[in-house]
């Protein structure tokens, strides 16, 4: 009875730490509403969400953040575009071509490489990158969504790589033979069979991929320009949703407007990332039930 | 051969065509794969120029007395101690709050439950919390530990709101460890007629210890490296004197490379020093990232089940 | 009651180590900082810590007793006053400082002067390219400082009239930056505190007055500016002392070799 009793007792403190995630993330649910939703005392939700003016601090204030989202948005579209086939076609290398002793060396670099420190992307892209790019398109600034865009795209290149990786592994040997077995060549196999195989695999990766650009702060602080218009151009300077946090918050007395209008900001990247997060948890699971079922 | 990958072979069959052109489909296989190795050293290019680039800048002003003197002349001479020590305090307390919570949690889903609905929610709590920006975090610390609990901008704050960025990362890796434990282990368990804690506590978690170790390194170097979460809890520009306690606010490397780069009056002397710190942080991380990861893999060489 | 006791001494030690917080302005920061460093030399049992975040934040904090010093790059506002008043705080303005906002452009950029009236046009965004105010050719690159800043409030109301910014403007965080971003553009034109000058960059007269030391001093430079310490009632302590020494001789040296221009 009395070890039922401790087992019992020990099942219940477990429990409670296992639930204390949960209680984190509420937490932060809690905090981003309670800090940012007075905003809406000052401007309205659609004014807030889809006005094109940020004036946080003139007397006649502005809080328009659509500038803003899609200063993230387009950063990471942009990097997409570059870190996607990279990434796919590295991923397909390593876990289809390569030899067993280089893929023992590549997955740990790469992983490895997933781990640089955000600020230290944010001084190569701010001393490198950025007079590279202003440069090689003659631009009156360095600084635009195009650096951006390299810098993070290079920042999930190691992210989207291993887990594009993964999902090529993960693919049941018996399709390959299948298709080896009437006589098709290996590019074909790959192309063919396992490629297609992993596309939802590989749509995580992309997804995963999205929700840690979006949420990037400090590299996209420095390198992205920082002007709040919405310009239909990769060369302009932009600004990101994080950046702005980033940027004002230290200076921003508690409990203005322009306080709230920050934590508001925060809501909607918040959002952002969880939608992105739950679609990737989807298709994730539809994919693991495939191969289990198949297996 | 299951129904399935007999259907797809099929397809396959005829779309192929098999009879022609054999040299032809090798040629196509020859440029594909260089395709794919040329991405790969693309990649690895990319990933590379970064670390060589800080170690080119960065090494000429790296010296023992970069390392271990206080900065002077408002922070264009001298070392970056402060910074070393903050950033080493700062991992070190969110290491102290997120293992023994991790762990357990890890035990708990692995160990304990079942697979019901509350355990389907709590295992979408930590996807989704792993996935919350870190500048949020940074936020919620600012609001929760800094004003509510008044512990104001603070080594302690700091640490707090890096445990709850690195929980899901200890949650994870324990998870993983625990999954490779053989169920064999734990029947031996109870054939002696332990009790299941008896079992986590004697067994389990002793064979798990190097996956969790990996877990623990691999948390220390993501919160070293991470800038937003401190950047309103914790850092400060400037403090000629080591953190006393738990409630100073310090100074660390991340902030640090940042505030040189952004701030102060002398760029001239204050960007080489940028690239030291960044080189320094670069060498902090990976160095144990490379630690956790020779872990893991010799443990899982090791195994003999 | 052994408890007590040790709490007592943990208390009075605290006391005694003399701790003193500073924060506010990131123009003053360097100021402060250096004058820190210096006082901490010559006073090695006192614990000065210094906090950027802006002016805003500083006296916010002053306001809710959560440091000894205010740094300021702008005069506090009615609004600020009466919060402080509402809460039995007095603050007391101490000009430590003076500091010019140098409108700046790229060495090679042959403009020399600006009057404000231009100034005003290339902020507000109605001139955008180079030629139109008869100078060279190209897309004007504006700078600015983030909109929370006491840099950015300062300019805005002395030579925008508090129009509002082009939102083509890249707005970034710090002086430091806009001084290299200036540097390395030849279209750019920025502002910076005199502090920040160099001979990467070129500093326009504005309205035929070029921002100098002594232009500064004597308040002809129409973007200039005093620069604040604010203390809670007339500073005592610890707190008088600092600023007494920043007020000294010695101090006022470090003002000027921060880049700023000495009240004395």
């Amino acid at each position: 009875m009395n070890r039922k009793l401790r087992e019992l007792i020990v099942k219940s403190i477990l429990l409670f730490c296992a639930s204390s995630s949960l209680i984190f993330l509420a937490g932060i649910v809690i905090v981003l509403f309670t800090q940012g939703l007075p905003i809406l005392k000052y401007v309205g939700i659609g004014e807030f969400l889809f006005g094109t003016h940020w004036y946080p601090t003139h007397e006649h204030a502005e809080f328009g953040i659509l500038p803003m989202i899609y200063g993230s948005l387009i950063i990471t579209l942009g990097a997409l575009i570059f870190a996607a086939p990279l990434g796919i076609l590295s991923a397909l290398y390593i876990a289809e071509v390569a030899p067993f002793w280089l893929k023992e060396i590549m997955k740990p670099i790469v992983e490895l490489l997933a781990c640089i420190p955000s600020v230290v992307y944010g001084l190569f892209g701010v001393l490198l990158i950025a007079p590279i790019v202003q440069k090689l398109f003659n631009l009156p600034i360095g600084l635009t969504a195009f650096s951006a865009a390299i810098i993070l795209g290079i920042m999930v290149l190691p992210t989207v790589t291993s887990i594009v990786e993964d999902a090529l592994s993960s693919i049941p040997k018996e399709y390959k033979e299948a298709a080896f077995a009437v006589g098709a060549t290996r590019w074909e196999t790959m192309t063919r069979i396992t490629l297609p195989a992993a596309a939802s695999g590989i749509s995580t990766a992309l997804i995963l991929g999205i929700g840690r650009a979006i949420g990037e702060t400090m590299a996209i602080l420095m390198v992205a320009g920082g002007s709040a218009r919405i310009v239909l151009s990769f060369l302009k300077p932009v600004r990101a949703m994080t950046s702005t946090i980033a940027a004002e918050m230290a200076e921003t007395v508690m409990g203005s407007e322009h306080y709230y209008a920050l934590f508001g900001i925060a809501i909607v990247l918040f959002i952002m990332t969880l939608c992105f997060n739950f679609i990737a948890d989807r298709i994730s699971c539809q994919f693991h039930k495939k191969f289990t079922a198949t297996r | 051969m299951s129904m399935e990958t007999r259907a797809m072979s099929q397809a396959l069959n005829t779309s192929l065509n098999i009879k022609s052109h054999v040299n032809h489909r090798k040629l196509i296989q020859k440029i594909g794969i260089s395709i794919l190795f040329l991405s790969l050293i693309i990649t690895i290019f990319f990933l590379f120029i970064i670390v060589i680039f800080i170690a080119v800048r960065g090494t000429g002003v790296l010296n023992i007395e970069f390392l271990t003197a206080m900065p002077r002349k408002a922070m264009t001479q001298g070392g970056i101690l402060p910074a070393i020590l903050g950033t080493f305090y700062l991992s070190l307390g969110a290491v102290i709050f997120a293992l023994p919570l991790g762990i357990l949690t890890a035990i708990y889903l692995n160990e304990y439950a079942g697979a019901n609905q509350l355990v389907r929610i709590i295992k979408m709590g930590i996807n989704n919390l792993a996935g919350v920006p870190s500048i949020v975090f940074g936020l919620f610390g600012l609001a929760i530990f800094v004003k509510f609990f008044g512990f104001g901008v603070s080594l302690l704050s700091g640490s707090l709101t890096l445990a709850i960025m690195i929980l899901p990362v200890i949650i994870s890796t324990t998870v993983e460890a625990l999954k490779s434990i053989p169920d064999s282990f734990r029947e031996a368990g109870y054939g002696i007629g332990a009790t299941k804690w008896q079992i986590v506590r004697g067994i389990i978690l002793p064979a798990a210890l190097p996956g969790i170790l990996t877990g623990t390194i691999l948390g220390i170097g993501r919160a070293a490296g991470e800038t937003a979460p401190i950047l309103f809890t914790a850092v400060t520009f400037f403090s000629r004197k080591l953190p006393k306690s738990i409630l100073s606010e310090v100074q660390a490397l991340p902030y640090h490379i940042y505030a040189l780069v952004t701030e102060g009056t002398h760029p001239k002397e204050q960007i080489p020093i940028a690239y030291g710190s960044a080189l320094v942080l670069l060498l902090l991380v990976l160095g144990l990232d490379l630690i956790a990861i020779i872990i893991r893999t010799r443990a899982r060489k090791k195994k003999l089940w | 009651m052994r408890k007590l006791f040790i709490l007592g001494v943990i208390l009075s030690v605290g006391l005694f180590a003399q701790k003193l917080t500073i924060q506010g302005s990131t123009t003053v920061l360097p100021i402060a900082q250096y004058a820190a460093e210096v006082y901490m030399d010559n006073n090695p049992e006192a614990d000065i810590t210094i906090r950027g975040g802006g002016s805003g934040t500083g006296i916010a904090a002053l306001i809710d007793g959560a440091t000894d010093i205010a740094d300021a790059s702008r005069p506090m506002k009615t609004k600020e006053m009466k919060k402080a008043r509402e809460k039995g705080v007095n603050p007391v303005a101490n000009i430590i400082a003076r500091d010019g906002i140098a409108v700046i452009v790229h060495p090679d950029n042959s403009l020399n002067e600006i009057s404000k009236e231009d100034l005003k046009k290339i902020y507000t965004g109605e001139i955008a390219k180079w030629n139109k105010i008869g100078r060279g050719s190209g897309t004007i690159v504006v700078i600015s400082r983030d909109a929370a800043s006491g840099t950015f409030e300062t300019f805005n109301k002395l030579a925008l009239d508090k129009a509002k910014v082009t939102d083509g403007a890249l707005m970034l965080v710090s002086n430091l930056e806009v001084a290299r971003i200036v540097a390395q553009t030849p279209g750019a034109i920025g502002y910076v505190g005199l502090g920040y000058l160099s001979d990467e960059v070129k500093a326009l007269k504005a309205d035929g007055i070029i921002p100098s030391e002594e232009t500064v001093r004597n308040e002809t430079y129409p973007l200039a500016r005093p620069l604040f310490m604010y203390t809670n009632g007339s500073p005592g302590g610890l707190a008088k002392d600092f600023i007494d020494f920043i007020m000294s001789k010695q101090g006022q040296k470090i003002v000027q070799e921060a880049g700023f221009v000495p009240v004395k």
